[in-house]
């Protein structure tokens, strides 16, 4: 269990490093690159959580196919040197963020959670499999509207950038 | 003290709350995109914490839809992203005013 914690807390300050970093730098590349950062340091928090699947499902997805296309994006729409600026609502924003952390700090440390604290030691992927597919309290529906959805954002996606 | 589900719980908050901020403070459409990003692995984090410190596969399973969701969602706003900019020339989101009666 202490190798997990040292993990935890290195993996925390830096995701959380590198999420300031992108809402914070000026130069929208390096922001997509902390960017691609944090969702690393994401998936390492998953595998504390002995969450196997998930985190190569994150790198896969987040790092690998998220990460390239915003760098895509940023490369077609190159502002001249604009950088990222923030807008009027700054301090607005500042003041509701840091509202939203406190109340959420709040809450989660005053709720008794009822944990159970030791680790699960079976490999999820058969177990998720099972939950997704199983006849009873299944997702089967739900994972053929997912599959109808990425349909519709691939295909709505290239009939808004085609060109006229 | 060892780490337990507040920790996580309270990483997931902090990572949304810099998130939150990014969406509101920010001008350029593509690094409110990638804050929204920040804020869907946050909930995340929040759901697989849930999932391992109650030993139900669910909150996994949910997961696996909001990824889903997000790449639909990256894939559809940076097309309008690239659409808006080819015909305004701009990115900055205090300029996108055509839907502004």
């Amino acid at each position: 269990m202490m190798g997990l914690d040292i993990a935890f807390w290195v993996l925390a300050v830096v995701s959380v490093g590198a999420a300031l970093a992108v809402v914070l730098m000026r130069d929208i590349f390096r922001a997509a690159l902390f960017l691609m950062l944090c969702f690393l340091t994401v998936a390492g928090i998953y595998i504390t959580l002995s969450a196997d699947f998930l985190a190569g499902a994150q790198v896969l997805i987040y790092v690998g196919a998220i990460g390239v296309l915003i760098i895509f994006a940023i490369m077609l729409t190159r502002e001249s040197r604009r950088g990222s600026p923030s807008g009027r609502l700054r301090l607005p924003a500042l003041f509701i963020g840091l509202l939203f952390l406190v109340t959420m700090v709040f809450v989660v440390v005053s709720t008794d959670w009822h944990v159970i604290a030791e680790l699960p030691t079976e490999p999820t992927t058969t177990a998720i499999a099972q939950a997704l597919f199983s006849g009873e309290d299944g997702f089967v529906l739900a994972f053929e509207i997912a599959a109808a959805l990425l349909l519709a954002a691939i295909i709505g996606a290239i009939v808004l950038v085609r060109e006229k | 003290m060892s780490v337990g589900l507040e920790h996580f719980l309270i990483l997931s908050a902090v990572l949304f709350a810099i998130g939150l901020y990014g969406v509101l403070a920010k001008r350029n459409a593509v690094v409110i995109l990638m804050s929204i990003e920040i804020m869907l692995t946050a909930v995340n984090i929040a759901m697989v914490a849930f999932s391992r410190y109650s030993h139900i596969i669910s909150g996994q399973v949910f997961v696996i839809f909001i990824m889903v969701v997000a790449a639909a969602e990256a894939a559809v706003g940076l097309a309008l992203i690239i659409a808006i900019y080819r015909s305004r020339k701009t990115v900055d989101a205090e300029k996108f005013d055509l839907m502004k009666w």
